[in-house]
């Protein structure tokens, strides 16, 4: 039986959230199909986050710490974990969903000559993966038929893995990447600095569209995202616009997101916007238009205009929070 | 420069579709369809980089005879040839970058461009895919594109927590983001003459292709409907029930 190796995301010393869940994904994948869990993190100068992929009971966790990973590059990246994948007799090699791993692994797919899932958010007992299709309107039911299979898995679906013992045998990676014949060059990284949660990482979201009509609106929506400890979402339109930073799009085509609660102010529902946060267990929608599809998905509607609503909310929610 | 830009024929995205009754596929009965919307993105930046640079943009669709609607409109924003590569066979994105990849090796061009993702299967993975087996250097989800010196890509890619910027050596394969630009409607004369441009078929069974597939969709099912919930009075309603009735503030 094959393994299942998963390759690790971190953001600074620490995994993402979303990678434990990739984590137990795989944990689930082995103990329905046989063979070990693996993980792989790759990266330069890594410190703590080694030692933290050795506690969620992985076989072994393969570590290719290397000058020339120092920055990502899909090219450079899946040489190693297309080495480290057959190195270690996976049968499945997967990732958390995110924009790194989406550049990635069919790249990896490829090299291996094997068929991949994307976005897969369940696992059948003949080990076909369950994924939505048409912004999530359809589930279909895919089988890889190749030996070797790639997945990228929902942070949404699977719950975090749990720290467990620290054990599993710790395996360093030779890396062999000669930057020079990758015919790409990585020149910077522009990071979009922000205090609050990630998107995928937290338990509010307030999200802000077309009708927060700019700097202002948008003020409203990060005032009462602060005082609920929120993350900020948006439409593609308020992102279009320019209001908010790209990656805070929530979407068929951006963030997939499932919060405790998830506030959508001036946002109308669209097909690829409810895509990505149908799956939030309770839904709030202020629109001033009735007829809004958001209402139809969300569990407490409230028609009113924005610009008097969210005011109004943070202060019922001080009061309420007493 | 050469420019080979995908057009996918896809259900219209707008449209929210249905699964059949006995699982077996997509209602697709009384649905229009349309260029993948990426794919119209990628087809504008080939145009804008030909109006810029000089440069023959081929417009290549991989599907049934139907396609040709598909590639007709990317002729009629200002493409100037096509590639229909014909199949009746559902064919997953392994194979598809093997037959984009047997196109390349025939109209050996300088750049793919090509969407990110298709707004049907959501897969994600085509551009990549052929980029790894053309051992080509890959920029996807592009939000900024520019050529240098018809020889070099500068690229902006929109990634979590920032824009990636990287430099590619042509011949490469880039993958169109939203943000990347603003497709134009086709004029009247541009629809007219698209009419009279040329469209090569090529029928797939021609092309010694090994296209099995790696993945295979057996059933399809409806996600659970989430049910309308309560229209609330007003804002200190809404928040009592947050506190008292969802327990989420
Ligand atoms: C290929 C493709 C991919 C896409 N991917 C995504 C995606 O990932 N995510 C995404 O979000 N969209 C995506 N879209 C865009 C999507 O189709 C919609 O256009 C978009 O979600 C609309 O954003 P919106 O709700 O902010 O704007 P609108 O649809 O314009 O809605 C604005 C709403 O605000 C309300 N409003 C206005 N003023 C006020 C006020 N003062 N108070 C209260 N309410 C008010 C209006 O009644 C309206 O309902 C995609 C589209 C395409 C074609």
């Amino acid at each position: 039986m094959g393994n299942a190796l998963i390759v690790a995301e971190y953001k600074g010393d620490a995994l993402k959230k979303v990678t434990r869940a990739a984590f137990t994904f795989a944990k689930e994948y082995t103990t329905k199909q046989g063979g070990e869990f693996h993980i792989l993190v790759l990266g330069h100068n890594l410190g703590a986050v080694v030692d933290e992929c050795m506690s969620y009971g992985a076989a072994k966790v393969h570590v290719a710490d290397n000058e020339s990973l120092a920055n990502y590059l899909a090219e450079s990246y899946a040489q190693v974990v297309a080495q480290v994948a057959k190195d270690s007799g996976a049968e499945v090699v997967g990732a958390t969903a995110s924009a790194m791993t989406k550049d990635l692994m069919p790249r990896v797919a490829a090299k291996l000559d094997a068929g991949m899932a994307s976005d897969i958010i369940g696992i059948s007992d003949e080990g076909y993966f369950d994924r939505p299709v048409w912004a999530g309107n359809a589930i279909v039911s895919a089988e890889i038929t190749s030996p070797v299979k790639v997945v990228t898995v929902r942070g949404t679906d699977f719950e975090p893995a749990p720290k467990g013992d620290a054990g599993g045998e710790k395996v360093e990676v030779t890396v062999s990447v000669d930057l020079g014949s990758l015919k790409k060059r990585f020149e910077q990284f522009e990071e979009v600095k922000s205090d609050r949660p990630e998107l995928t990482e937290a338990s509010i979201i307030v999200t802000g569209g077309r009708g927060t009509k700019g700097d202002e609106g948008f003020k409203l929506v990060e005032g009462l995202a602060d005082l609920l400890g929120a993350a900020v979402g948006a439409t593609r339109a308020a992102v279009d616009a320019g209001w908010v930073p790209n990656d805070l799009q929530v979407g068929q085509t951006g963030k997939v997101v499932a919060p405790d609660l998830y506030v959508a102010a001036g946002v109308s529902g669209a097909i690829q916007h409810l895509a990505g946060m149908k799956g939030s267990k309770t839904i709030v929608a202020i629109n001033k238009d009735e007829e809004a599809p958001i209402f139809q998905v969300a569990d407490y509607g409230l028609v009113a205009d924005l610009f008097k609503a969210l005011p109004e909310m943070v202060e019922e929610v001080k009061k309420a929070k007493g | 420069m050469k420019i080979l830009v995908t057009a996918k024929r896809v259900t219209d995205p707008d449209v929210k579709i249905k699964v059949k009754p006995d699982g077996s596929g997509i209602a697709t009965e009384g649905i229009d369809y349309k260029v993948n919307p990426f794919d119209e993105i990628a087809i504008e930046e080939a145009i804008r980089i030909k109006e810029k640079n000089k440069a023959e943009v081929v417009v290549v669709s991989v599907g049934s005879k139907e396609a040709t609607k598909e590639i007709r409109s990317g002729l009629a924003m200002g493409g100037d040839r096509g590639i229909l590569v014909l199949t009746d066979d559902p064919l997953d994105a392994n194979a598809v970058s093997k037959v984009l990849k047997a196109l390349v090796e025939k109209e050996n061009p300088d750049l793919v461009l090509m969407g990110k993702q298709a707004v049907d299967g959501d897969n994600n993975q085509t551009g990549q895919m052929l980029a790894e087996i053309l051992d080509w250097p890959q920029a996807c989800f592009a939000s900024v594109v520019e050529l240098v010196d018809d020889s070099k890509a500068k690229v902006t890619r929109e990634v979590d927590g920032g824009f990636d910027h990287v430099e590619l050596d042509l011949p490469a394969v880039i993958t169109a983001d939203l943000r990347l630009n603003e497709p134009r409607y086709a004029s009247l004369p541009g629809i007219m003459k698209a009419k009279r441009k040329k469209i090569e078929e090529i029928e797939l069974s021609s092309m010694g292709l090994d296209t099995s597939p790696k993945v295979v969709w057996h059933k399809f099912g409806t996600p659970a409907e989430r049910q309308a919930g309560e229209i609330v009075a007003d804002v200190p309603t809404l928040v009592a029930k947050l506190r008292d009735e969802a327990k989420v503030i």
